[in-house]
Parts: C-alpha cells; structure tokens; sequence
C-alpha cells in the first residue's frame, strides 16, 4: 500500500479542510470497500479523512413525517431501526439484503452510497478501464460480463452500481445531503448516481471535498405499501444479478402512485419511469403491469452473455407489483 | 488405576470427542504459519505476469527498490538458482518463461507487509508476446491439441476398454447419451498459502513455519531446491486452516520465503493474497463429460461409456480422473472409460477434494438418473439392479460394498418413497434427487514412536498434519485404546518433521496411514512395558512401529468407501433461483472413529458440493487467459444462508481387510456425488435437465423458458 497521511477529523468543517477537494484525499467511513480497493492499488489516496467521530450517527425525524439518517448511521442501524422499517420496509430490506451482517455492521450510510462497482476489470489494475484509467479501454465489454449491465451502458464502460441501498432511496424519492467546500446542497437519490456516457470514472455528482452528510427520507411515501426483492448468486454475501424496489398506492382500485427501481441492471439505480408512467391511474391488473414493465425494459441492450437479465427483472418487477398490488387492495 | 478410568478404557475409538486444540483455535491463540514472526522478520510479496503466455525481456526494479523499507526485489534474472525439483511450479525465479496469467515473475521483500506489497505493484515488468500464437486457455472437446495420456492422476491408466461400447449401445433397447460441463473450481481454503522461513547463518539452519498438508515433503523439496542435507531443515505445519488438496504439495510460496530469506539474511514470512491463489495453488480442471449408458428392460446396464476431456497446463500434465469412477460403480459387458487431455495456457490443475470422483460422479450419476427416467424406474431402484457382486474394472472382490444399504437407509430417512412426486409452492417447483458416492481407500507407509513416562502418561509422535480435521485427535483415541489407557493420559505431537516420517495429509488416507503406525508403535510399546520390571525410569520407555512392510501390499481386495447422497430443491420460477432445502447423506466408510469430528468431515463435504451445484465457477478469461473471479466476493463458495437442513448419517461397517483402526478415511467421500444428487432434484422439480454447473439463475431461467 502506498503510505498516506491519516485524519481523524473532530468537525465538519475541519474535515472539509483537511480534504482540500485534492484529487489525492479520500474520505473514511466504515472502510470495508476504499480499504479493500486501496490493497488492490486501485485506490491510492495520499490523505484519509475519517469521518466516523463527526456526529453524523443519528436517525431522526424531521417533523414533517420522513426521517433524516446520519451518514455515519451503519447498515444494520439503520435497517433495524423501528421507524425505518415501519415507515420504509423497502429500505429496510434492500439494506439487509447487502453484503454479510459483519459488515453490514461496519458500513456506514455514506460509505454504502458511494462505494465502487464490483467489475473485475475495474478491481485488477492490469487490465484496461475507462472507470479507474480513463482511455484505457473496456475490458468487460469483450470479456466476462455476465454481472454487467444491460441498461443506460456506454461504449466505455457496462459496469454496474452495486449498492442495494441506493436502488430503495431512488424508489422512495429520497434526497442525499451534501456538505461541500461551497456549503450545503442536497440532490435527489435519483440522480446522486450517474450514468457512465464519456466519463465512466464518475460514479455520482459528488465533487472533490464533498461530504455526504446525511439522507433525508421524505413523509411522501411513508407508509405505503413497499418491497425490495434482490436476485443473486448465493443466498447472501453477493451483489444483485438483478433487483427492484418498488412503492404502490391505490386509490380505489387505481394507482395513485408508484415507484419501481431497478438494481444490478446499470450504473446507477434505473427508475423505471415508463413503466411507472404506464401505471399511474390505471387498473394495475397483471397484464397492465406485464405491459408496463416491458415497455421499460425495451430500451435494454444486452451484451453478448447478460441478456438473461432482461427476462430476470421482467419477472422479479411483475412479482414485486403484483405482491404489493395485492398487499395494497387487502 | 481407579476405577472411573478403568471404564473408558479401549472405548476411545468410536466416542465422540471434542477437538484437542479447539480452545486454543476458538481464541485465537493457535498459531498459524503467518503467525509466527522471529525477530528482525522481513515480508514478501510477489509479482505475478500479467500475460498468459510469452517471455520477461526486463524487470525494472528502480521505483520499487526506492521506496521506504524496500530491501530487495529477486527477479528470473538475479533471483538465487535452485537445485532440481520434479515439480516445475517450484522453480520460481529460474527463467524467463511465462507459461500462464499469474505465474511470478518478480518477489519483494520489505520491512513491512505494506511496503512489500507497495513495492511489488511498483516493479515494472516488460514482456514479449508473439501475435501469432496468442494464448489459449479455451477448453473445447474437439480442440486440435486433445490427446490421450497414458495415465491420468493416480496413475490410473487413462484408457480402459471391455467388450465393444458402440456396438452394444446401438443394440440396447433403452439408451441415453448426455454430454456434462463443470467449470474450473478453486480450494480456497480459509487460511492461505503461507510460510515463515528464518535462517540461521551460525548453524545454516533452516526453519520453515509453512501451512502444508504435509510438512515432510516440503522438507524434502527444500532439500534439493536449496542443496541442504534434510536434517538441518525444520519444517512446522503445526496449525493448518484446510488446504483441500491445494496444500498437499509444496507450492511456490514457500521456495520464495527461503529464498528471500537466504537472500537478504532476514526471516521472511510471506502470505499469499487471496487473488494469486487461483494461479498458483493448483485448481480443479474443467471437465467436460460424454456419457453414454445403454440397459435391457429391467435396467442392468449392457453398455458404459464415459469419456472425459480436459485440459492440463503447459508446465506438467495433470489429468484429472473422471472417468475413474465408472471403473468403480456399475458393471456392463461392454464398458469404456477415457480420458483426453489439451495443454493450454493455464495454471496447472492438481488436486482438490476428491480428484476424479467428484467430477465424474456428477457426470455419471447424473446420467444415471436420466437412464432411470427414460426406463421409468425409480433411480434408487436402478441403482441397486446394477449393484455388482465384484469391482467392475478388476473382478476382485471388494473387501467391503454398503451402498444398497446407504441408498436403503438414506431412502427411509429422507421420506423418498413420500416425496416421489414433484410439487409446487406458488413460484416455487420443489423436487427431490439422489445420487450414489464413491472413494477409494488409499494407504501410505508410516512411521511413528510411542514414550511411556513415569507419570503414567504417554506420548505419540507422528509428523501428521491436522488441517482442520481433527487428526490430533483421533490419533490420540486410537494410541488410547491400542495402549488401554483413557484418552486424557495421551499426548500427540504432530505437525513437525523432526518427528517421525509420515505421509502427507491427503487422499483421505491421513488416519489411517498414520493411525496404523501409531497403533503398532503402541502395540511394541505395551511388548516393552511387559518385559520391562519395576517403574518407568525417569527418561521413560519408547518404541517405534514402521508400516512400510504391511502398508504397501496389495490387497486382494477392492477398497472403496460408497454412499448415498440425497436432494430436496426449491426452483423460483421468478428469479430462477435454486436453493437446496434439505441435503441428506448415508456413508458407508468402515469404522467411524470419531463421531464428531466425522460428521463434520462428511457434512462440509456436503456443502462443498453443494457449492458445485449451485454456486461455484470460475472462467479462464478468453481476452487475458487468468479466472476473473478470484476473491471470495466473486467466487462463491456457500454461506450459512445457502445450506438448509443437512444432515449426515453412516452405517458402521467391519471391514477387517483395511488398517488396524478399521476406517476407510472420510475426508473426500462427502463431497461425491452432492452435485448429481442437487442437479436430478433440479430436473424433478422442473421436468428439465441442465448439464452444466453450476445451476445459476442465468441457467435456469434459460431452461425454464
């Protein structure tokens, strides 16, 4: 490992300043995905910032019926806390659906928000990647990319965001808080992850020196009827093949709203908007919903040895809707 | 004695009993080989190629060796000369050649584990490759490069014939004919390759802390690669975290310890990472499987063939037996078994649990389940009509054969009869499947020595190695029962090679090569303590057993351990995941020594198979020849959450044509047969076959349509 220099930040503020927004400072949370990818020599920061003392622990609400999780809130805190998984099962499931309990005990809420994708190529820094090499070319696109995406990839890069945390936020609308050198901003969980177009090596939005300092869960869909439902290789300890999270309201046998996330499908959490489109004020009957989560899926592109994935969350979204449909008219 | 000892006394053997060292091992405090650090203790960290096949043209070391607490960097063209080896992996450094992805072509040493492995990703490395010989690391079964060896591992023959397959298959009334894929799988055992080696210059004493399945032959493959007489070489393996065959042989870490530590005149401990352990550790070959099976009307097999491509590195030939098996299981007047091999650009294959069985028992077993479907029998019924009275491919008698029992027993356990109809939950199609097991009963020469002290205790010795097993353990029941002392007076040491010769720990042959040399050195123990009059003196009495005589004859028997494994599964037909509700295995194994200890033996088999059912794969990357999937993130052997109810069960057998302790050795029969029995659950619940492991939701989804 390349030596760094190590800060144990006591504020916000003083963390902001010990990052500098330098291209070579990397801010600490829980560590279980910048750590690993420092021993790869993937990541080879010269300064850490750790940010586990600030107090960014907290799960509270925000008066108006949503709740407001710290960043340093780790996974299995926030997944067992009573609110969460009363007002919002979805996230409380997607969260227990990541990893394994040890580390799940470990991650914190930020650090789960911005860890990097699993590719293999991306993980061997031998090997081409437009991700962790910008020009160096894609060597999953030809090579082994049965986990990869097949939705919203470019030329550059099919690589996928691994976080099932992130796919729930986008379906429950969720904003992330940012404190950066120019303050503090929020930004939908729907666009805090980008898609890969010409600079694959940016994950998210997030600048050099910002914070992700909290995630604010809105009233909006507190309550509702919601699901995740994660599909992978072994029962636990293994990133998505394909996933959905999904939010459904009725109104007198109508859909007066509706959410539907895919994850494992690209690189970023895919709000099915089409499909969600489609079923906004209709009767969500099977073959509505069937329809609606094909017109969404038309737009996938499939590589040579992934294309299973498309029929994969066809099934898992018209299982998820039809449960809460069900759920939603009992 | 008392009288409370006098009752346990010859009841060692067969009583369950806890791990000796599992205190220390729960708490932390046994040490591995990685764990022990003499002073001054250097790390190393080496280099693997990054092409899969070509040449080194030059290592620039500059920056590396330039970094703080950097002391040396070894490379083809500077690193020390070894002596001869018969193993071609072990030539580390030697020359230029790189002959696949991840084959070391530099070594680090630093003063810190962080400054080593910063060192070794700084070494810049030049290669040539030649365009118009790409690398190949594609199996296929018509490869222009497929040979057929003359032996495969084991020093099988790899080509046995009986009567004309082709002929009697065409003439049979019912056949199938299947062809069966299993991916490269990996070890992985917990704790890696490791190695501690310290010199000591005034003495030119070598001292290896190395995690091996055998500390022996690594002191002997010291021996000649470093022109050291064997005695002034210390070889410990004292606390090993499984190896799975991948430790049963020295491998390059640890000739790059000593050599680092001959080198810069510092111990040198090195661990090898897990993402290098794929490359250079051995693994299990592809294999790809043509079976076909031809049966009158009632089922009794006319005709057996099955053949089996794989492929080999271009280092040395390994050609894993697949096809071994069938020679084993049924008997057909017309019988044929073959194995083909292509060299490629890939890391030598070698042995991982059950070598040969295991493949090819899937592929077998699994045909014979679709011979069961296309007959209209039921599978464990077809089974026992090809029960033989003697061993197919030999005409000996077997000196023991409960698999009729096993599939009986493991039938009345599991409900089959009850559950013979496939059912469905909602999106669940859930099915039940069974398969038959094998291993062969393997034997080495040993040595071992037994002390009798004054204090009534006794010691046994034996350079044994315990890799997860328990063999301290048992050792220690059977050196109890042959002395006719409780267990608690006796002592074993192991792990060590200034103690008596022993055979590595592998081929599930540990206990009883060793035990057998325990037991006779008790047996002469107990003759001495006879002719001996008045007490123990203080220095104590010793005697010593060597097996060499007995241990190699041929038995006029075939020696094999059978069993029976069987599978409950759930399909999702949503997500086409499978999971494995309940696993249920009955072994037939000789004398169970140890209860507890075995079932955990059998159970983890289980599981592993388990893994190459449903879970575990790896790819030889066509673009850069090297398994992408190397950590455990992306290999995935099970968790907790996959296994669902298992259970292992054994019937006792009294086989008096094995060893003096009676077993037949446990340590691979587990894991036979798992997969087939998961994979004809599979196509009981969905009424469609898949071929290939493992039975991931791609797959599935993909038949399931």
């Amino acid at each position: 490992m390349k030596p760094f220099a190590y800060v144990a930040a006591g504020s916000l503020a003083e963390a902001v300043d010990a990052h500098g927004g330098r291209p070579g400072s990397r801010y600490l949370g829980g560590g279980t995905n910048l750590v690993d990818l420092m021993k790869l020599g993937v990541e080879r920061p010269d300064t850490l910032v750790d940010l586990t003392r600030l107090p960014l622990d907290a799960i509270e609400e925000t008066g108006d019926g949503g709740l407001r999780v710290g960043s340093g809130v780790r996974n299995s805190d926030f997944a067992a806390h009573p609110l969460v998984a009363a007002r919002y099962p979805v996230v409380s499931q997607a969260l227990l659906a990541g990893a394994s309990g040890q580390l799940r005990n470990a991650a914190t809420t930020g650090g789960n928000l911005l860890q990097r994708t699993r590719c293999s190529y991306f993980q061997d820094i031998s090997k081409p990647c437009n991700k962790r090499e910008p020009g160096s070319g894609c060597g999953a696109r030809d090579g082994v990319h049965r986990d990869h995406a097949v939705l919203g990839h470019s030329a550059h890069c099919i690589a996928t965001q691994p976080s099932d945390l992130a796919v729930a936020l986008a379906a429950v609308d969720a904003q992330i808080e940012l404190r950066g050198p120019q303050g503090l901003r929020t930004v939908p969980a729907t666009t805090f992850h980008r898609l890969p177009g010409d600079s694959p090596e940016q994950d998210t939005v997030v600048v050099p020196g910002d914070i992700v300092t909290a995630v604010l869960l809105p009233p909006g869909p507190a309550g509702l009827p919601s699901r995740y439902r994660k599909v992978r290789d072994r029962a636990s300890y293994s990133f998505a093949l394909a996933s959905v999270a999904a939010v459904l309201d009725l109104d007198a046998g109508r859909v007066r709203h509706v959410a539907v996330c895919f994850g494992g499908l690209a690189h970023r959490p895919w709000r099915a908007t089409i499909t969600e489109e489609r079923l906004r004020g209709a009767v969500p009957t099977q073959e509505a919903v069937r329809q609606a989560v094909e017109a969404e899926l038309l737009q996938a592109q499939p590589l040579r040895d992934n294309g299973y994935k498309v029929g994969l969350a066809k099934n898992l979204a018209c299982d998820v809707l039809d449960t809460l449909v069900r759920s939603a008219s009992a | 004695m008392n009288s409370t000892s006098v009752a346990v006394v010859g009841t060692a053997l067969g009583t369950p009993t806890t791990r000796r060292e599992g205190w220390e091992k729960v708490t932390g405090t046994a040490r591995y080989a990685a764990e022990h650090t003499p002073p001054r203790c250097a790390h190393a960290w080496p280099v693997p190629a990054t092409v899969a096949r070509g040449r080194v043209t030059a290592v620039d070391t500059t920056a590396a060796l330039a970094l703080p607490g950097v002391i040396a960097v070894l490379t083809p063209f500077d690193a020390p000369r070894l002596g001869p080896t018969d193993d071609p992996q072990l030539h580390v450094l030697q020359d230029t050649v790189v002959p696949h992805h991840g084959w070391y072509v530099a070594l680090a040493v630093a003063d810190t584990l962080e400054a080593a492995r910063e060192a070794a990703q700084a070494v810049r490395v030049t290669y040539e490759t030649d365009p118009d010989t790409p690398h190949d690391v594609v199996l296929t079964v018509d490869h222009p490069g497929v040979y057929t060896p003359e032996k495969a591992n084991g020093g099988y023959p790899a080509h046995l014939e009986q009567g004309d397959a082709a002929t009697s298959f065409a003439a049979s009334p019912v056949r199938v004919e299947c062809t069966y894929k299993v991916p490269p799988l990996h070890n992985h055992p917990m704790e890696p390759h490791a190695a501690t080696a310290h010199w000591d210059g005034g003495t030119g004493r070598l001292t290896v802390h190395d995690s091996s399945q055998g500390a022996g032959p690594v002191r002997t493959a010291l021996a000649s690669l470093f022109d050291l007489p064997e005695d002034s070489i210390t070889v410990i393996s004292e606390h090993v975290g499984g190896g799975f065959g991948s430790k049963g042989t020295p491998r390059p870490h640890v000739v790059l310890a000593v050599m680092a530590a001959r080198h810069t005149g510092r111990p040198v401990k090195l661990a090898l990472p897990r993402r290098h352990m794929p490359a250079v550790v051995g693994h299990r070959a592809p294999t790809l499987h043509h079976v076909r099976l031809a049966a009158r009307e009632d089922g009794v097999l006319t005709a057996l063939a099955h053949e089996v491509t794989t492929y080999t590195s271009r280092v040395s030939e390994f050609v894993e037996q697949a096809a071994v098996p069938a020679r084993v299981m049924y008997a057909a007047p017309a019988h044929l078994t073959t194995h083909r091999v292509v060299a490629l650009d890939v890391p030598t294959p070698s042995w991982m649990r059950a070598p040969g069985e295991c493949p090819g028992m899937y592929a077998l077993e699994s045909a014979m389940d679709e011979l069961a479907d296309a007959l209209g029998l039921d599978p464990v019924e077809l089974r026992i009509r090809n029960e033989p009275a003697t061993e197919p491919e030999s005409g000996h008698p077997f000196s023991s054969r409960h698999v009729v029992d096993c599939l009986r027993e493991g039938a009345t356990r599991f409900g089959w009869s009850a559950h013979r109809a496939s059912r469905r939950d909602g999106p669940l199609l859930i099915g039940t499947g069974v398969a038959a097991a094998t291993y062969p009963v393997l034997v080495s020469p040993c040595t071992a020595r037994a002390h009798a002290l004054p204090d009534g205790t006794y010691v046994v010795e034996v350079n044994a190695t315990d890799i997860g097993t328990g063999a301290r353990t048992v050792l220690a029941q059977i050196a109890a029962d042959a002395l006719g002392v409780p267990l608690d007076r006796v002592t074993t040491a192991i792990g060590h090679t200034t103690l008596p010769e022993a055979p590595l720990a592998g081929g599930s042959s540990g206990t009883a090569s060793w035990g057998w040399a325990v037991h006779d050195a008790c047996t002469a123990l107990i003759a001495r303590l006879d002719r001996h009059e008045g007490p123990v003196p203080d220095g104590g009495l010793s005697a010593s057993a060597d097996t060499r005589a007995h241990a190699k004859q041929r038995s006029p028997y075939a020696r094999h351990a059978f069993g029976a494994q069987f599978a409950e599964v759930q399909v999702d037909t949503v997500t086409g995941e499978v999971r494995a509700r309940r696993l249920l295995g009955v072994f037939a194994a000789g004398r169970i020594l140890n209860p507890l200890t075995a079932r955990s033996q059998f159970v983890g088999g289980m599981i592993m198979g388990l893994g190459m059912a449903l879970t575990e794969h790896s790819t030889t990357d066509p673009a850069f020849g090297d398994f992408p999937e190397s950590d455990l993130a992306s290999y995935h052997v099970p968790v907790h959450a996959d296994v669902g109810d298992i259970e292992a069960h054994w019937i006792e057998e009294d086989d008096k044509h094995l060893n003096p302790a009676g077993g037949k050795g446990i340590g691979e029969i587990g894991i036979v047969g798992t997969a087939a029995a998961v994979g004809n659950a599979f196509c009981h619940a969905t009424g469609r076959r898949l071929r290939e492991l493992p039975l991931t939701p791609d797959r599935v989804l993909a038949v399931l349509g």
